[in-house]
Protein backbone atom coordinates (compact mmCIF):
# COMPACT_ATOMS: atom_id res chain seq x y z
CA UNK A 1 0.00 0.00 0.00
CA UNK A 2 1.27 3.16 -0.55
CA UNK A 3 -0.05 6.44 1.23
CA UNK A 4 0.34 10.12 0.65
CA UNK A 5 -0.98 12.55 3.12
CA UNK A 6 -0.76 16.18 2.80
CA UNK A 7 1.99 16.67 -0.28
CA UNK A 8 3.05 20.09 -1.44
CA UNK A 9 4.98 20.39 -4.60
CA UNK A 10 5.91 23.75 -6.23
CA UNK A 11 8.46 24.78 -9.14
CA UNK A 12 10.19 28.16 -9.29
CA UNK A 13 7.71 28.95 -6.80
CA UNK A 14 4.64 27.70 -8.13
CA UNK A 15 2.62 25.32 -6.93
CA UNK A 16 1.92 22.18 -8.84
CA UNK A 17 0.59 19.99 -6.15
CA UNK A 18 -1.42 21.41 -3.38
CA UNK A 19 -2.54 19.47 -0.34
CA UNK A 20 -2.58 15.63 -1.96
CA UNK A 21 -3.43 13.13 0.71
CA UNK A 22 -4.74 10.00 -0.85
CA UNK A 23 -4.23 6.13 -0.42
CA UNK A 24 -3.22 3.67 -3.01
CA UNK A 25 -3.79 -0.25 -2.15
CA UNK A 26 -2.33 -3.31 -2.93
CA UNK A 27 -3.51 -5.72 -5.32
CA UNK A 28 -5.51 -2.91 -6.81
CA UNK A 29 -4.99 -0.75 -10.45
CA UNK A 30 -5.60 3.11 -8.75
CA UNK A 31 -5.49 5.52 -11.40
CA UNK A 32 -4.60 8.99 -11.23
CA UNK A 33 -7.01 11.08 -13.94
CA UNK A 34 -7.06 14.97 -14.67
CA UNK A 35 -6.50 17.18 -18.00
CA UNK A 36 -3.23 17.72 -19.23
CA UNK A 37 -1.32 20.09 -16.48
CA UNK A 38 -3.12 19.37 -13.71
CA UNK A 39 -0.47 17.60 -11.80
CA UNK A 40 -0.78 13.97 -12.43
CA UNK A 41 3.18 13.08 -14.03
CA UNK A 42 4.46 15.43 -11.08
CA UNK A 43 2.25 13.77 -8.38
CA UNK A 44 3.45 10.40 -10.03
CA UNK A 45 7.42 11.30 -10.34
CA UNK A 46 6.83 12.75 -6.32
CA UNK A 47 5.88 9.09 -5.15
CA UNK A 48 8.58 7.54 -6.91
CA UNK A 49 10.64 10.28 -5.45
CA UNK A 50 11.71 11.46 -9.09
CA UNK A 51 10.81 15.25 -7.78
CA UNK A 52 11.79 15.88 -4.13
CA UNK A 53 8.72 16.66 -2.63
CA UNK A 54 8.30 20.61 -0.62
CA UNK A 55 6.35 18.97 2.30
CA UNK A 56 4.46 16.11 3.29
CA UNK A 57 4.96 12.54 3.80
CA UNK A 58 4.50 9.04 1.25
CA UNK A 59 4.61 5.94 2.88
CA UNK A 60 5.41 2.25 1.50
CA UNK A 61 3.81 0.16 3.35
CA UNK A 62 4.87 1.33 7.19
CA UNK A 63 8.05 3.26 5.63
CA UNK A 64 8.25 6.56 5.14
CA UNK A 65 10.06 6.80 1.85
CA UNK A 66 10.43 10.93 1.46
CA UNK A 67 12.97 10.51 4.54
CA UNK A 68 14.76 7.56 3.18
CA UNK A 69 18.47 8.32 2.96
CA UNK A 70 19.73 7.10 -0.55
CA UNK A 71 20.91 3.46 -0.21
CA UNK A 72 17.31 2.52 1.87
CA UNK A 73 15.88 4.67 -1.40
CA UNK A 74 17.36 2.11 -3.47
CA UNK A 75 16.19 -0.90 -1.91
CA UNK A 76 12.53 0.06 -2.37
CA UNK A 77 13.28 0.96 -5.59
CA UNK A 78 14.10 -2.56 -6.74
CA UNK A 79 10.84 -3.27 -6.11
CA UNK A 80 9.48 -0.66 -8.47
CA UNK A 81 8.88 -1.46 -11.81
CA UNK A 82 7.64 1.85 -14.01
CA UNK A 83 6.07 1.97 -17.64
CA UNK A 84 6.96 5.80 -18.87
CA UNK A 85 5.19 7.76 -21.38
CA UNK A 86 8.13 7.19 -24.09
CA UNK A 87 8.66 3.45 -23.02
CA UNK A 88 11.79 4.71 -22.28
CA UNK A 89 13.59 1.75 -23.58
CA UNK A 90 17.36 1.58 -23.62
CA UNK A 91 18.66 3.00 -27.15
CA UNK A 92 21.60 0.80 -27.74
CA UNK A 93 20.13 -2.16 -26.48
CA UNK A 94 18.12 -4.89 -28.00
CA UNK A 95 14.46 -6.00 -26.86
CA UNK A 96 16.26 -9.15 -24.55
CA UNK A 97 18.77 -6.90 -23.15
CA UNK A 98 16.08 -4.35 -22.08
CA UNK A 99 14.27 -6.66 -20.17
CA UNK A 100 17.58 -8.32 -18.64
CA UNK A 101 18.77 -5.34 -17.34
CA UNK A 102 17.33 -5.30 -14.29
CA UNK A 103 18.40 -8.68 -13.50
CA UNK A 104 21.62 -8.28 -14.40
CA UNK A 105 22.38 -5.40 -12.08
CA UNK A 106 20.51 -6.97 -9.35
CA UNK A 107 20.06 -10.92 -9.28
CA UNK A 108 23.50 -12.83 -8.87
CA UNK A 109 21.52 -15.53 -11.21
CA UNK A 110 23.43 -17.33 -14.59
CA UNK A 111 23.16 -16.36 -18.04
CA UNK A 112 20.33 -19.36 -18.29
CA UNK A 113 18.07 -18.56 -15.60
CA UNK A 114 18.14 -15.00 -16.54
CA UNK A 115 16.99 -15.67 -20.30
CA UNK A 116 14.81 -17.84 -18.83
CA UNK A 117 13.09 -15.19 -16.60
CA UNK A 118 13.59 -12.80 -19.78
CA UNK A 119 11.23 -15.14 -21.93
CA UNK A 120 8.61 -15.57 -19.53
CA UNK A 121 8.55 -11.54 -18.89
CA UNK A 122 8.07 -11.27 -23.10
CA UNK A 123 5.86 -14.03 -23.45
CA UNK A 124 3.59 -12.92 -20.62
CA UNK A 125 3.30 -9.58 -22.41
CA UNK A 126 2.80 -11.17 -25.82
CA UNK A 127 6.16 -10.31 -27.97
CA UNK A 128 7.11 -13.28 -29.52
CA UNK A 129 10.74 -13.70 -32.01
CA UNK A 130 11.58 -10.09 -30.96
CA UNK A 131 13.90 -10.53 -28.62
CA UNK A 132 16.87 -9.24 -31.27
CA UNK A 133 15.38 -6.38 -31.99
CA UNK A 134 16.27 -2.67 -31.46
CA UNK A 135 13.31 -0.50 -29.75
CA UNK A 136 13.72 1.75 -32.48
CA UNK A 137 12.16 -1.20 -34.90
CA UNK A 138 9.33 -1.85 -32.55
CA UNK A 139 5.77 -0.27 -32.91
CA UNK A 140 4.83 1.73 -30.31
CA UNK A 141 2.77 -0.75 -28.60
CA UNK A 142 5.54 -3.42 -28.62
CA UNK A 143 7.19 -0.71 -27.04
CA UNK A 144 5.31 -0.54 -24.09
CA UNK A 145 4.78 -3.87 -24.07
CA UNK A 146 8.54 -4.60 -23.75
CA UNK A 147 8.85 -1.79 -21.22
CA UNK A 148 6.02 -3.87 -18.92
CA UNK A 149 8.21 -6.78 -19.12
CA UNK A 150 11.01 -4.98 -18.01
CA UNK A 151 9.40 -3.51 -15.55
CA UNK A 152 7.97 -6.75 -14.20
CA UNK A 153 10.97 -8.71 -14.72
CA UNK A 154 12.35 -8.44 -10.77
CA UNK A 155 8.65 -9.65 -9.49
CA UNK A 156 7.71 -5.79 -8.51
CA UNK A 157 5.55 -4.68 -5.42
CA UNK A 158 4.52 -1.44 -7.21
CA UNK A 159 4.24 -0.78 -10.45
CA UNK A 160 4.22 3.02 -11.76
CA UNK A 161 2.36 3.83 -15.09
CA UNK A 162 2.69 7.39 -16.74
CA UNK A 163 0.34 7.42 -19.29
CA UNK A 164 0.28 4.01 -20.78
CA UNK A 165 -2.09 4.64 -23.56
CA UNK A 166 -0.72 7.71 -25.11
CA UNK A 167 -0.30 7.46 -28.99
CA UNK A 168 -1.98 4.05 -28.95
CA UNK A 169 -4.58 3.24 -31.33
CA UNK A 170 -8.03 2.00 -28.82
CA UNK A 171 -7.54 -1.73 -29.46
CA UNK A 172 -3.94 -1.34 -28.66
CA UNK A 173 -4.73 0.48 -25.49
CA UNK A 174 -7.17 -1.80 -24.55
CA UNK A 175 -4.78 -4.62 -24.78
CA UNK A 176 -2.34 -2.49 -22.49
CA UNK A 177 -4.76 -1.50 -19.78
CA UNK A 178 -6.15 -5.24 -19.56
CA UNK A 179 -1.95 -6.34 -19.46
CA UNK A 180 -1.71 -3.96 -16.64
CA UNK A 181 -5.10 -5.21 -14.77
CA UNK A 182 -4.09 -8.98 -15.12
CA UNK A 183 -0.40 -8.41 -13.75
CA UNK A 184 -1.69 -6.40 -11.23
CA UNK A 185 -3.90 -9.02 -10.00
CA UNK A 186 -1.64 -11.95 -10.51
CA UNK A 187 1.62 -10.19 -8.79
CA UNK A 188 -0.72 -8.74 -6.43
CA UNK A 189 1.07 -5.25 -6.89
CA UNK A 190 0.15 -1.97 -5.82
CA UNK A 191 -0.13 -0.14 -9.32
CA UNK A 192 -0.70 3.09 -10.04
CA UNK A 193 -1.44 4.52 -13.66
CA UNK A 194 -1.84 8.66 -14.90
CA UNK A 195 -4.11 8.55 -18.00
CA UNK A 196 -6.58 10.83 -19.51
CA UNK A 197 -7.96 8.10 -20.87
CA UNK A 198 -11.71 7.77 -19.89
CA UNK A 199 -11.65 4.21 -21.99
CA UNK A 200 -8.91 2.90 -19.31
CA UNK A 201 -11.17 4.62 -16.75
CA UNK A 202 -14.17 2.83 -17.36
CA UNK A 203 -12.42 -0.46 -17.68
CA UNK A 204 -9.43 -0.50 -15.44
CA UNK A 205 -10.18 2.00 -12.50
CA UNK A 206 -10.77 -0.11 -9.13
CA UNK A 207 -9.77 3.22 -7.53
CA UNK A 208 -9.50 6.89 -9.20
CA UNK A 209 -7.96 9.88 -8.03
CA UNK A 210 -9.06 13.25 -9.96
CA UNK A 211 -6.68 16.10 -9.80
CA UNK A 212 -7.85 19.47 -10.75
CA UNK A 213 -4.81 22.30 -10.96
CA UNK A 214 -3.14 20.55 -8.34
CA UNK A 215 -5.77 19.60 -6.04
CA UNK A 216 -7.48 16.37 -5.27
CA UNK A 217 -10.97 17.25 -6.07
CA UNK A 218 -12.50 13.73 -6.02
CA UNK A 219 -12.01 10.22 -5.21
CA UNK A 220 -13.90 6.83 -5.69
CA UNK A 221 -14.41 3.94 -8.26
CA UNK A 222 -15.02 3.87 -11.60
CA UNK A 223 -18.80 2.71 -11.00
CA UNK A 224 -19.04 5.81 -9.12
CA UNK A 225 -17.93 8.19 -11.31
CA UNK A 226 -20.43 8.73 -13.36
CA UNK A 227 -22.86 9.29 -11.03
CA UNK A 228 -20.26 12.24 -9.24
CA UNK A 229 -21.85 15.53 -8.66
CA UNK A 230 -18.11 17.47 -8.83
CA UNK A 231 -18.54 19.50 -12.00
CA UNK A 232 -15.02 19.60 -12.66
CA UNK A 233 -14.98 16.14 -12.89
CA UNK A 234 -18.27 15.79 -15.09
CA UNK A 235 -16.61 18.29 -17.37
CA UNK A 236 -13.62 16.04 -17.70
CA UNK A 237 -15.42 12.73 -17.92
CA UNK A 238 -18.55 14.03 -20.39
CA UNK A 239 -15.74 16.19 -22.47
CA UNK A 240 -16.04 14.56 -25.82
CA UNK A 241 -19.04 14.48 -27.98
CA UNK A 242 -20.02 11.22 -27.92
CA UNK A 243 -20.16 11.20 -23.94
CA UNK A 244 -22.55 14.08 -24.13
CA UNK A 245 -24.40 12.37 -26.09
CA UNK A 246 -24.93 9.48 -24.36
CA UNK A 247 -25.31 11.42 -21.19
CA UNK A 248 -28.10 13.54 -22.80
CA UNK A 249 -29.63 9.87 -24.23
CA UNK A 250 -29.35 8.74 -20.36
CA UNK A 251 -31.59 11.72 -18.58
CA UNK B 1 28.91 34.78 -10.75
CA UNK B 2 26.37 32.78 -8.90
CA UNK B 3 25.23 30.94 -11.21
CA UNK B 4 28.48 30.03 -12.24
CA UNK B 5 29.21 28.92 -8.36
CA UNK B 6 26.06 27.04 -8.60
CA UNK B 7 26.67 25.36 -12.08
CA UNK B 8 30.41 24.33 -10.44
CA UNK B 9 28.70 23.15 -7.53
CA UNK B 10 26.27 20.95 -9.06
CA UNK B 11 29.29 19.92 -11.05
CA UNK B 12 31.10 18.48 -7.72
CA UNK B 13 28.08 17.05 -6.55
CA UNK B 14 27.86 15.10 -9.72
CA UNK B 15 31.25 14.08 -9.45
CA UNK B 16 30.43 12.83 -6.20
CA UNK B 17 27.94 10.81 -7.53
CA UNK B 18 29.75 9.45 -9.97
CA UNK B 19 32.71 8.53 -8.16
CA UNK B 20 30.57 6.64 -5.66
CA UNK B 21 31.00 2.55 -5.27
CA UNK B 22 29.78 1.04 -8.23
CA UNK B 23 27.15 -1.57 -8.71
CA UNK B 24 28.47 -4.54 -10.38
CA UNK B 25 31.51 -4.02 -10.95
CA UNK B 26 31.38 -6.78 -14.07
CA UNK B 27 28.42 -4.62 -15.41
CA UNK B 28 30.68 -1.24 -15.70
CA UNK B 29 34.16 -3.51 -16.63
CA UNK B 30 31.70 -3.97 -20.04
CA UNK B 31 30.64 -0.44 -20.43
CA UNK B 32 34.34 1.01 -20.18
CA UNK B 33 35.43 -1.70 -23.14
CA UNK B 34 32.51 -0.36 -24.76
CA UNK B 35 32.93 3.27 -24.42
CA UNK B 36 36.75 2.50 -25.24
CA UNK B 37 35.65 0.95 -29.02
CA UNK B 38 33.43 4.04 -29.60
CA UNK B 39 34.79 6.70 -28.06
CA UNK B 40 38.61 5.86 -27.94
CA UNK B 41 39.34 3.29 -31.06
CA UNK B 42 36.50 5.57 -33.35
CA UNK B 43 39.00 8.89 -32.85
CA UNK B 44 42.11 6.74 -33.88
CA UNK B 45 41.01 7.83 -37.95
CA UNK B 46 40.49 11.67 -37.29
CA UNK B 47 44.07 12.25 -34.94
CA UNK B 48 45.83 10.34 -37.54
CA UNK B 49 44.63 12.55 -40.53
CA UNK B 50 44.96 15.87 -38.47
CA UNK B 51 48.26 15.25 -36.83
CA UNK B 52 49.07 14.20 -40.19
CA UNK B 53 48.79 17.38 -41.54
CA UNK B 54 49.71 19.18 -38.18
CA UNK B 55 53.15 17.79 -38.64
CA UNK B 56 53.47 18.90 -41.96
CA UNK B 57 52.85 21.66 -41.72
CA UNK B 58 54.79 22.43 -38.74
CA UNK B 59 58.01 21.15 -40.92
CA UNK B 60 57.12 23.36 -43.75
CA UNK B 61 56.52 26.36 -41.15
CA UNK B 62 59.57 26.02 -39.05
CA UNK B 63 61.57 25.73 -42.65
CA UNK B 64 60.13 28.92 -43.82
CA UNK B 65 61.51 30.54 -40.57
CA UNK B 66 65.13 29.14 -40.18
CA UNK B 67 65.93 30.06 -43.88
CA UNK B 68 69.14 31.26 -43.29
CA UNK B 69 72.20 29.63 -43.42
CA UNK B 70 73.49 30.48 -39.83
CA UNK B 71 70.95 27.42 -38.92
CA UNK B 72 71.78 24.24 -39.22
CA UNK B 73 68.49 22.30 -40.97
CA UNK B 74 68.25 19.32 -38.53
CA UNK B 75 66.85 21.94 -36.17
CA UNK B 76 64.08 21.64 -38.35
CA UNK B 77 63.25 18.40 -37.51
CA UNK B 78 64.11 19.18 -33.71
CA UNK B 79 61.62 22.20 -34.05
CA UNK B 80 59.13 19.75 -35.39
CA UNK B 81 59.61 17.75 -32.60
CA UNK B 82 59.30 19.62 -29.38
CA UNK B 83 56.02 21.45 -31.11
CA UNK B 84 54.07 18.29 -31.26
CA UNK B 85 55.52 16.94 -28.55
CA UNK B 86 54.79 20.39 -25.94
CA UNK B 87 51.82 21.67 -27.40
CA UNK B 88 49.98 20.04 -30.33
CA UNK B 89 49.68 16.36 -29.88
CA UNK B 90 48.11 16.80 -26.78
CA UNK B 91 46.38 20.24 -26.67
CA UNK B 92 45.28 20.13 -30.27
CA UNK B 93 43.64 16.99 -29.69
CA UNK B 94 42.30 17.31 -26.79
CA UNK B 95 40.46 20.29 -29.10
CA UNK B 96 39.27 17.60 -31.22
CA UNK B 97 38.31 15.31 -28.96
CA UNK B 98 36.20 18.16 -27.51
CA UNK B 99 34.62 18.38 -30.24
CA UNK B 100 34.04 14.59 -31.22
CA UNK B 101 33.94 12.81 -27.91
CA UNK B 102 32.68 15.51 -26.02
CA UNK B 103 29.84 16.75 -27.96
CA UNK B 104 28.60 12.74 -28.63
CA UNK B 105 28.68 12.47 -24.96
CA UNK B 106 26.77 15.22 -24.02
CA UNK B 107 23.93 14.38 -27.23
CA UNK B 108 24.10 10.72 -25.36
CA UNK B 109 23.09 11.62 -22.28
CA UNK B 110 21.02 14.41 -22.81
CA UNK B 111 19.15 12.61 -25.25
CA UNK B 112 18.46 9.70 -22.58
CA UNK B 113 17.53 12.25 -19.89
CA UNK B 114 14.58 13.99 -22.06
CA UNK B 115 13.72 10.54 -23.21
CA UNK B 116 13.39 9.31 -19.30
CA UNK B 117 15.88 6.22 -19.84
CA UNK B 118 17.57 8.31 -16.90
CA UNK B 119 14.52 8.10 -14.87
CA UNK B 120 14.40 4.52 -16.13
CA UNK B 121 17.64 3.52 -14.36
CA UNK B 122 17.09 5.89 -11.21
CA UNK B 123 13.72 3.78 -10.62
CA UNK B 124 15.44 0.45 -10.88
CA UNK B 125 17.62 1.69 -7.67
CA UNK B 126 20.29 2.18 -9.98
CA UNK B 127 23.35 5.15 -9.73
CA UNK B 128 22.63 6.49 -13.35
CA UNK B 129 25.00 8.90 -12.90
CA UNK B 130 27.71 6.27 -12.23
CA UNK B 131 26.66 3.73 -14.64
CA UNK B 132 26.71 6.39 -17.37
CA UNK B 133 29.58 8.56 -16.62
CA UNK B 134 32.26 6.67 -15.37
CA UNK B 135 32.85 4.06 -17.72
CA UNK B 136 33.22 6.84 -20.43
CA UNK B 137 35.88 8.49 -17.58
CA UNK B 138 37.45 5.58 -16.96
CA UNK B 139 38.02 4.71 -21.36
CA UNK B 140 38.90 8.12 -22.45
CA UNK B 141 41.99 7.90 -18.83
CA UNK B 142 42.77 4.82 -20.30
CA UNK B 143 42.68 5.31 -23.87
CA UNK B 144 43.39 9.20 -24.56
CA UNK B 145 47.36 8.90 -23.87
CA UNK B 146 47.62 6.10 -26.73
CA UNK B 147 45.76 8.74 -29.03
CA UNK B 148 48.58 11.41 -28.14
CA UNK B 149 51.38 8.62 -28.51
CA UNK B 150 49.42 8.26 -32.23
CA UNK B 151 49.34 11.79 -33.20
CA UNK B 152 52.88 12.23 -31.83
CA UNK B 153 54.27 9.33 -34.14
CA UNK B 154 52.04 10.23 -37.28
CA UNK B 155 52.71 14.18 -36.70
CA UNK B 156 56.62 13.51 -37.09
CA UNK B 157 55.89 11.15 -39.67
CA UNK B 158 53.79 13.76 -41.61
CA UNK B 159 56.33 16.80 -40.89
CA UNK B 160 59.02 14.33 -42.37
CA UNK B 161 57.19 13.42 -45.09
CA UNK B 162 56.28 17.13 -46.71
CA UNK B 163 60.03 18.04 -45.44
CA UNK B 164 61.69 15.48 -47.56
CA UNK B 165 59.05 16.01 -50.39
CA UNK B 166 59.25 19.83 -50.43
CA UNK B 167 62.73 19.09 -50.45
CA UNK B 168 63.30 21.84 -47.70
CA UNK B 169 64.93 19.16 -45.53
CA UNK B 170 67.01 15.96 -45.74
CA UNK B 171 65.90 12.79 -44.42
CA UNK B 172 69.06 12.55 -42.69
CA UNK B 173 69.20 15.79 -41.07
CA UNK B 174 65.17 15.93 -40.31
CA UNK B 175 65.83 12.48 -38.34
CA UNK B 176 69.12 13.67 -36.54
CA UNK B 177 67.28 16.61 -35.85
CA UNK B 178 64.05 14.51 -33.62
CA UNK B 179 66.80 12.50 -32.05
CA UNK B 180 68.98 15.55 -31.03
CA UNK B 181 69.04 16.87 -27.56
CA UNK B 182 65.57 15.26 -27.10
CA UNK B 183 64.19 15.34 -23.18
CA UNK B 184 62.36 12.21 -22.41
CA UNK B 185 60.37 14.31 -19.67
CA UNK B 186 58.22 16.20 -22.55
CA UNK B 187 56.71 12.60 -23.23
CA UNK B 188 55.45 12.62 -19.90
CA UNK B 189 54.50 16.21 -19.97
CA UNK B 190 52.20 15.07 -23.14
CA UNK B 191 50.43 12.63 -21.26
CA UNK B 192 49.90 14.74 -18.06
CA UNK B 193 48.41 16.72 -20.10
CA UNK B 194 46.22 14.54 -21.60
CA UNK B 195 44.62 12.95 -18.79
CA UNK B 196 43.94 15.80 -17.10
CA UNK B 197 42.02 16.98 -21.15
CA UNK B 198 40.23 13.68 -21.05
CA UNK B 199 38.71 14.17 -17.29
CA UNK B 200 37.66 17.21 -18.41
CA UNK B 201 36.51 16.71 -21.71
CA UNK B 202 34.36 13.89 -20.19
CA UNK B 203 33.18 15.04 -17.40
CA UNK B 204 32.28 18.62 -18.21
CA UNK B 205 29.85 17.26 -21.02
CA UNK B 206 28.41 14.53 -19.43
CA UNK B 207 27.15 17.09 -16.79
CA UNK B 208 25.72 19.52 -19.58
CA UNK B 209 24.41 16.14 -20.99
CA UNK B 210 23.19 15.00 -17.35
CA UNK B 211 21.56 18.68 -16.52
CA UNK B 212 19.27 18.83 -19.56
CA UNK B 213 15.78 19.60 -19.20
CA UNK B 214 13.25 20.29 -22.02
CA UNK B 215 14.03 18.14 -25.95
CA UNK B 216 16.07 17.90 -28.59
CA UNK B 217 16.65 21.69 -29.03
CA UNK B 218 18.20 22.02 -25.20
CA UNK B 219 19.70 18.67 -26.09
CA UNK B 220 21.99 20.80 -29.06
CA UNK B 221 22.37 23.28 -26.61
CA UNK B 222 23.82 21.84 -23.90
CA UNK B 223 26.08 19.82 -26.76
CA UNK B 224 27.08 23.02 -27.80
CA UNK B 225 28.22 24.29 -24.67
CA UNK B 226 29.95 21.02 -23.71
CA UNK B 227 32.48 21.83 -26.63
CA UNK B 228 32.62 25.37 -25.82
CA UNK B 229 33.27 24.62 -22.09
CA UNK B 230 35.20 22.02 -22.44
CA UNK B 231 37.70 23.93 -24.48
CA UNK B 232 37.89 26.71 -22.69
CA UNK B 233 39.23 24.42 -19.81
CA UNK B 234 42.02 22.97 -21.98
CA UNK B 235 43.09 25.95 -22.93
CA UNK B 236 42.72 27.11 -19.68
CA UNK B 237 44.79 24.48 -17.99
CA UNK B 238 47.29 24.10 -20.76
CA UNK B 239 48.28 27.45 -19.46
CA UNK B 240 48.32 26.55 -15.83
CA UNK B 241 49.87 22.78 -16.28
CA UNK B 242 52.56 24.16 -18.33
CA UNK B 243 53.43 26.62 -16.13
CA UNK B 244 53.42 24.29 -13.11
CA UNK B 245 55.12 21.14 -14.85
CA UNK B 246 58.01 23.04 -16.84
CA UNK B 247 59.17 25.95 -14.67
Amino acid sequence: MIRVTSLNKSFNGQPVLSDISVSFEAGKTNLIIGRSGSGKTVLLKSIVGLHDIDSGEIWYDDLLFNKLDFHARKEIRKEMGMLFQGSALFDSLTVEQNVRFPLDMFTGKSLEEKTDRVNSCLQRVNILNSNKLLPSELSGGMKKRVAIARAISLNPRYLFCDEPNSGLDPLTAILIDELIKDLTEEYSMTTIVNTHDMNSVMKIGEKVVFLSDGKKCWEGSNKEILDSDCGTLNDFVFANALAKQLRKSLK
Amino acid sequence: MIKFLEQLGLYFILLKKVLSKPEKPVIYYKQTIHEIVFLGLNSVGIITVISFFMGAVITLQTAYNTENPIYPTYLIGLGCRDSILLEFSSTITGLILAGKVGSSIASEIGTMRVTEQIDALEIMGVNSASYLILPKIIATLVFNPFLTLISISVGIVGGWLAGTTAGVVTSEDYIYGIQYAFIPYYVTYAIIKTLIFAFLITTVSAFHGYKVEGGSLEVGQASTKAVVHSSILILLFNVILTQLLLS
